[in-house]
């Protein structure tokens, strides 16, 4: 053992090129590199934008931020996808942990034939449903509305949810459930009290994806909303169209919009880890 | 108090997991459910705790009946063989919460959970989570979990089935020991005839569903009333033989035949089913009346201090628990030596005939 680090020790002093670094970090370098074109581009201003090509901002401007931050029609739309999709998680969640608790615990005719088809509902295009949602929607006086956005994104959100979290339930024995009822706990305290702590990171990987899906989701948010809860993606559109093209305002606004899905990501990796250990995720 | 199944039996689907069974159970003794895998404990147990409901027969508690009450109202404790806890909470808070939810105050609590864990020797462990300890010490908690319920049955469903040898063993001599003092029924389910040996009380032996026989533990070694229950309440298996008695010889197999000796001279002519235990196996001559049988010896297994010996004998399987080491040919011819006194008689249909001789005296 200690020979062969003593005959290790000199080659490793000689400027080696490991082959693994290489790949890893040209690997990163595409990956990150519209990510720092599009920081770049919102530190800039719209001219040095347009005239020159440069790899770091040569005027240093905070001042699209600033735009987006003091003109309610910009950080409206933040705000409107917030409320949205806090909305849609919750509601999601909601439904699904009895939803999944069912199929994780009881056998029923046809369960599993209903836990396929709850996932068939992913699999058709958000742009199937704009026209019948927007139709209903409007018929029903939710158009323009956070809870219309929400409610459509439910759609595919719960199916996911219920997947996502049955794969979790199904890890917890059964007999823990049957302990907590010999023990006097009726069902509702045991779900609150014992089963859903052992699984937390089930939830939150399942928060994460709704949260994600409903973050990103552009076609749905649009068609459903106009001016009382427009999203930022939808803000960030409309803008291109209307105004020409304020490239730094709309990098600016990029760049924010990427954040909170950065955050939620940095917070639940480790648990979405174990969703992939689950084979769920 | 008294736990009663009348006529109780399980059917799920085509299968009859329980087959009408009725029993009675004593305030403060100790039961064991005596089977081996798939021959019904769990399902039993879960009956008696009311997690399951029968398909038939019913479940009385103190004359009460109790049949369909849901299981939060039935006063149980239950341990599986796997550790369950609540992985979320202190050992101090899993042993609490049965009492909690009985909304006891909460110095009667914390005095309770100190007496209980103190019994239980999880003092230490108190405030770790149940995730953080050994097995061993998993299962003391739930052990504890069960015990300061202070119900009046307590169902222990292999409790010790997961544990490494050691702890195991020094849990089972606990176990009984603290029992005692609680005074209720405890139900204690196992695949090990040592096991029931060592607990004692009372042994239901159970076999495909059905309870062959329930008595005190000894008896039940002892007098086993069929076959079957003589099969299931021995390790390894009790030996068989088919015989047919004519004269004062006991003919089997292919024409060989020996004396009969012993309580076996006394036998009417007729055909029967021999059964001696395999630590009853003997390699040479030990007693004068010793009946001799020749075998083939297939297979040597030797643990140590003994030596299990596995025989062909004219079709019969064999196996024989022999003292020391022996270094036997295999393949060869083996004489082995059985002294009738050993011998228990079942009928055909495998019900008891003559118990044997040592059994009675004992």
């Amino acid at each position: 053992m200690s020979d062969a680090v003593m005959t290790r020790a000199p080659a490793r002093s000689l400027p080696r090129i490991k082959g693994s670094a290489v790949v890893m970090t040209a690997y990163i370098v595409f990956l990150l590199l519209p990510i720092y074109w599009l920081l770049n581009m919102s530190l800039k201003t719209n001219q040095e934008i347009l005239s020159t090509f440069s790899l770091w901002p040569q005027e240093f401007t905070l001042a699209n931020y600033l735009t987006i931050l003091t003109d309610s029609s910009w950080y409206m739309g933040y705000v409107n996808s917030l409320i949205y999709v806090v909305i849609n998680t919750v509601i999601s969640i909601t439904v699904a942990l009895p939803a999944a608790y069912a199929f994780s615990r009881y056998s029923f005719m046809g369960d599993k034939h209903l836990f396929f088809w709850l996932l068939t509902n992913r699999m058709a295009p958000p742009a199937v449903f704009a026209l019948p949602f927007f139709q209903l929607y409007s018929s029903v006086g939710l158009f323009d509305t956070h809870i219309a956005v929400a409610l459509a994104h439910c759609l595919f959100n719960v199916p996911l949810a219920v997947w996502i979290l049955e794969g979790f339930m199904r890890g917890v024995p059964k007999e823990i459930d049957e302990t907590a009822y010999i023990d006097g706990y009726s069902f509702g305290r045991f779900f609150t009290r014992i089963f859903m702590p052992l699984i937390a990171s089930g939830i939150g990987v399942t928060a994460f994806f709704c949260f994600m899906f409903s973050w990103v989701e552009l076609l749905l948010s649009r068609t459903l909303t106009s001016v009382n809860a427009k999203p930022i993606a939808a803000t960030m559109t409309r803008t291109v169209s209307a105004s020409g093209m304020d490239w730094g305002v709309l990098a600016a606004a990029g760049i924010l919009t990427i954040v909170p899905g950065a955050l939620v990501i940095y917070f639940v990796r480790n648990y979405i880890a174990k969703g992939f250990a689950l084979g769920r995720v | 108090m008294t736990l009663v199944l009348d006529k109780v039996s399980k059917v799920v689907g085509r299968q009859t997991h329980i087959h009408p069974t009725s029993l009675e159970l004593q305030n403060g003794t100790m039961n064991v459910l005596l089977g081996p895998t798939l021959s019904g404990k769990t399902s039993l147990m879960r009956l008696m705790a009311g997690l399951d409901k029968p398909s038939a027969g019913r479940i009385l508690w103190n004359g009460a009946d109790v049949t369909g009450q849901r299981v939060q109202d039935r006063a149980v404790a239950m341990v599986y063989q796997q550790f369950i806890n609540y992985p979320s909470m202190s050992v101090y808070d899993n042993i609490a919460s049965p009492l909690r939810l009985m909304g006891k105050g909460a110095a009667e609590i914390d005095a309770a959970v100190k007496k209980t864990a103190d019994l239980m020797k999880l003092t230490p462990m108190l405030g770790r989570r149940p995730l953080e300890l050994s097995g061993g010490q998993q299962q003391r908690c739930a052990l504890a979990r069960a015990l300061v319920k202070n119900a009046g049955l307590v169902l222990l469903d292999e409790p010790l089935a997961n544990l490494d040898y050691k702890l195991r063993e020094e849990l089972r001599v606990e176990i009984p020991k603290i029992f005692e003092e609680a005074g209720s029924i405890f139900v204690y389910a196992t695949t090990e005839p040592e096991e029931a040996l060592l607990l004692g009380g009372n042994t239901a032996t159970l076999w495909e569903g059905r309870v062959t026989q329930f008595d005190r533990t000894p008896d039940v070694y002892r007098k086993p009333v069929d076959a079957t229950t003589a099969r299931v309440f021995s390790d390894p298996p009790m030996n068989f033989l088919p015989i047919s008695k004519t004269g004062n010889r006991l003919l089997f197999g292919d024409g060989q035949s020996v004396a009969a000796a012993g309580a076996l001279n006394e036998l009417s002519d007729g055909r029967y089913l021999a059964g001696f235990r395999p630590n009853h196996v003997e390699v040479k001559q030990h007693t004068p009346e010793a009946m001799k049988f020749v075998a083939t010896l297939n297979v040597t297994e030797i643990t140590g201090s003994e030596t299990f010996i596995h025989l062909d004998h004219h079709g019969e399987t064999w196996v024989g628990l022999i003292h020391g080491v022996h270094d036997l040919a295999l393949g060869a011819p083996l004489e082995v030596w059985l002294d009738p006194s050993h011998v228990y008689i079942f009928a055909e249909d495998g019900s008891l005939v003559v118990p044997a001789a040592y059994a009675m005296a004992a």
